[in-house]
């Protein structure tokens, strides 16, 4: 930008930026997963992954868990102004290198080819807990459960197995131990 | 068993235990049964607006002027979509508003019907929250719940949505309940030891300010009394930001006028090179931030805001303080007594030489202008309404453009709630139905709207609803035919291309009043000034006047974009250097 001929000024600093899961504990009300997603639209905030569903039919909770990347000073705001919406009871968040806590994604693979590159393909899941949902003389429905960049990699090696559809999750969280989330 | 009420009667029934006594709004198809119910209201007046928006700024000015949320009522459809601006005006600024809207009925909703929008959808962004009202179980909960969320905490805008089969039912009304905690969040988050440090920094500090905002307003009368009563326990100067205008007095000598853009030469300075920033209930927007890297770069910062992400969220502070303003000033106060009951004695030494400092920045007095004997300087306009009003405790609301800051920096406000201002979102077309609303809250008091001739005529059609209700509010025009403030960034960044920033055609605005039949009055020159400024607060009724000023005058001083707090422009004079000071010598 040169001298900026605006009525605001423009920043040239780049910043290192994190990634975080946010997790929200929201009413499962309707319109409230649009509050949250418009809020990370509206305010130029990341959404890598999102997951949600309801968690307790009696409060009639729900949670919602946010893969997000930005400065600490943003990941501080996104916290700061999810927990202004009126439907939000708390909000969590965890750094990805955070040992204390687990995150999980799952995804389902479609492989189609003759029985050996089945097996090939069966065989590069071993690490993942792989489970065959669905079996027929060419072709295999795979589901693993696994971090998102070992799904990624998974996507890409797959290929030569004759992978033809990928389906998968946004990554949920849960923290190790007795301790729970207050 | 208890009586059954329809919804449309519940709305009032709520309005009533809401202590709401005047609504704006603007009917149509889908709110029919509820203004078919306004009449069996009799407490509760409407006030018939000439277009949504006009009912969403005139219900900021009520709100505003008053400390009780204003209350809106339109259709659906356009209606909702009409007062959107409005809302996110008063999103912007913190203004409590509680917006009630028609729907198509419930088994319609999502067919495309005639005047159906996604309201809530259109509105999320822009209030604090809404709802869309589907059961009449929920109606009466719903509004009184609407309300809690528009007044407590950093206030703002709400929306109840409620589509027309839902206002013809019947169901048991239900009384708010007395809660005051909003889904276990209470506004006060500070304890004695933050209250401590911050008594600590002032103590050890040698340039402290305290900068203030509309945090100070929303908190109510009584958070400006105790903000009057911590300065000049401290002796520290203070500036304001444009929308903490009347916390504390203008024309006291520890006041050193607005910061920012077009704050004085002082205040910036004084942000600049201070040691200790106590900033109390404003949010470092980039209007008075300048360049935010360079921002008083050796300050200690203080923010003390009800808001959690305001803190941290533009600059960072070294200490925050979350709460109502109200209740930290008082700790502090309290605290400040028992420890340091000779604060104010103890530290003049150590503040002299600061004070000194601020002298000389004043000095240079950066609001003087060159004067004129033949055409009125718009500032002179706004100097001469201030002297011929000040005696009157008026209600000031403004346009958006330079006209606005002049008025900001030549009026000068003595108490909280006088002045009414777009300052967020910037909202052209905000004063004029705001100072409806204003005059509503206040019947008997002097409401003058300072205008641009651009910025008017967005919302013009509201005079007629000032002269429906007499309400004797004043129009008063700084007319230079150009949309200032563009015409002044065209000519300072834009190599004087004046693109689209002329109005070539405007109405006679004296015509104009006689059409709408009110009251048109015209001034041209500065020798005629007095008298017809006079002749305006000697009619009452509903004036337009219109005041023929300079073209070309600029807004100074000013922090160019991209710049800190201590590289503003003073004036034109900055680069002819031919300084005529002293105020008005040609003309007073």
């Amino acid at each position: 930008m040169p001298n900026s001929k605006s009525a605001y000024s423009f920043s040239n600093k780049k910043e290192k930026f994190d990634t975080h899961i946010i997790v929200v504990w929201v009413d499962n009300e309707a319109g409230v997963l649009a509050r949250v997603v418009g809020l990370f639209s509206g305010r130029g905030y990341n959404i890598e992954s999102l997951a949600v569903a309801q968690v307790d039919e009696k409060l009639n909770l729900s949670r919602i868990t946010i893969v997000t990347t930005g400065t600490p000073q943003v990941v501080n705001q996104i916290k700061l102004q999810l927990r202004k919406l009126v439907p939000v009871h708390k909000v969590a968040d965890f750094k990805r290198e955070d040992k204390a806590v687990i995150f999980k994604e799952m995804a389902l693979f479609k492989i189609v080819g003759p029985n050996n590159k089945l097996e090939g393909a069966l065989k590069a899941c071993k690490k993942y807990n792989p489970v065959i949902l669905d079996k027929t003389k060419k072709s295999n429905v795979i589901q693993i459960t696994a971090l998102r960049r070992e799904i990624d990699k998974m996507s890409k090696d797959l290929k030569k197995f004759g992978l033809v559809s990928v389906s998968r999750t946004g990554a949920v969280a849960m923290t190790r131990g007795a301790d729970i989330f207050k | 068993m208890s009586k059954l009420y329809s919804g449309a009667e519940i709305v009032f029934k709520c309005m009533e235990d809401q202590n709401v006594d005047h609504i704006f709004g603007y009917p149509g198809g889908a709110v029919l049964p509820i203004y078919d119910e306004l009449q069996n209201f009799k407490s509760i007046k409407h006030v018939l607006v000439r277009h949504e928006q006009g009912a969403g700024h005139a219900a900021e000015g009520y709100a505003r002027s008053s400390g009780k949320p204003g209350v809106i009522l339109v259709t659906s459809g356009p209606g909702a979509t009409n007062v959107v601006t409005a809302l996110t005006d008063a999103y912007m600024d913190s203004i409590p508003l509680v917006c009630i809207s028609g729907q198509v009925p419930t088994h319609l909703i999502g067919t495309d019907a005639f005047q159906e929008c996604d309201t809530t959808g259109i509105t999320r962004p822009c209030t604090k929250h809404n709802w869309l009202v589907k059961d009449i179980n929920d109606l009466a909960n719903t509004i009184h719940k609407a309300f809690e969320v528009a007044t407590t905490g950093r206030p703002g805008p709400v929306l109840v949505d409620i589509p027309k089969d839902i206002q013809f039912q019947k169901t048991k009304y239900k009384k708010p309940k007395k809660e005051n905690k909003l889904n276990g969040k209470s506004h006060n988050h500070f304890n004695q030891n933050s209250i401590d440090k911050l008594i600590e920094l002032m103590s050890k500090s040698s340039k402290p300010i305290f900068y203030t905002g509309g945090g100070v307003i929303n908190s109510g009368p009584k958070a400006s009394e105790l903000l009057r009563e911590l300065v000049y326990a401290t002796g520290f100067p203070i500036t304001s930001t444009l929308q903490g205008l009347g916390s504390f007095p203008g024309d006291d000598n520890q006041f050193l006028g607005m910061l920012g853009m077009h704050g004085t030469y002082e205040a910036n300075n004084a942000m600049h090179d201070c040691d200790l920033m106590i900033n109390i209930g404003a949010r470092f927007d980039d209007r008075i931030t300048g360049k935010i890297d360079e921002f008083s770069p050796k300050s200690k910062k203080v923010h003390i805001d009800i808001d959690p992400s305001s803190i941290n969220k533009n600059v960072k502070v070294d200490l925050a303080i979350v709460g109502d303003v109200k209740t930290v000033l008082s700790s502090t106060l309290k605290s400040l007594k028992q420890k340091k009951s000779k604060f104010l004695n103890s530290n003049k030494q150590k503040t002299s030489k600061w004070w000194e400092k601020i002298q000389k920045w004043r000095s240079i007095r950066s609001l003087d202008y060159i004067g004129s004997e033949e055409t009125i300087k718009p500032q002179y306009a706004i100097e001469r309404l201030y002297e011929l009003t000040k005696d009157k405790d008026s209600y000031i609301t403004t346009e958006v453009g330079q006209h606005q800051m002049w008025a900001a920096q030549h009026y000068k406000f003595n108490k909280p709630n006088r002045w009414m201002t777009s300052g967020g979102l910037g909202t052209m077309g905000y004063g004029l139905p705001a100072a409806v609303g204003v005059q509503v809250a206040h019947p008997k008091k002097l409401v003058i709207d300072i205008a641009g001739e651009a910025s008017v005529l967005m919302t013009i059609q509201e005079m007629s609803t000032a002269v429906q209700y007499n309400l004797p509010i004043k129009i008063f025009i700084l007319n230079n035919q150009y949309m200032g403030m563009v015409r002044q960034w065209q000519e300072l960044l834009h190599d004087k291309n004046y693109s689209e920033s002329y109005t070539a055609a405007l109405p006679d605005f004296v015509k104009l009043a006689e059409a709408y039949n009110c009251v048109g009055i015209r001034a041209k020159t500065p020798e005629e000034l007095d008298d017809k400024i006079i002749e305006m607060l000697n009619t009452d009724r509903p004036v337009i006047f219109d005041c023929m000023v300079d073209k070309v005058e600029n807004c100074f001083p000013m922090i160019p974009s991209g710049k800190p707090h201590n590289q503003m422009i003073l004036g034109p004079k900055d680069q002819e250097s031919k300084k005529i000071t002293g105020k008005g010598k040609s003309l007073v």
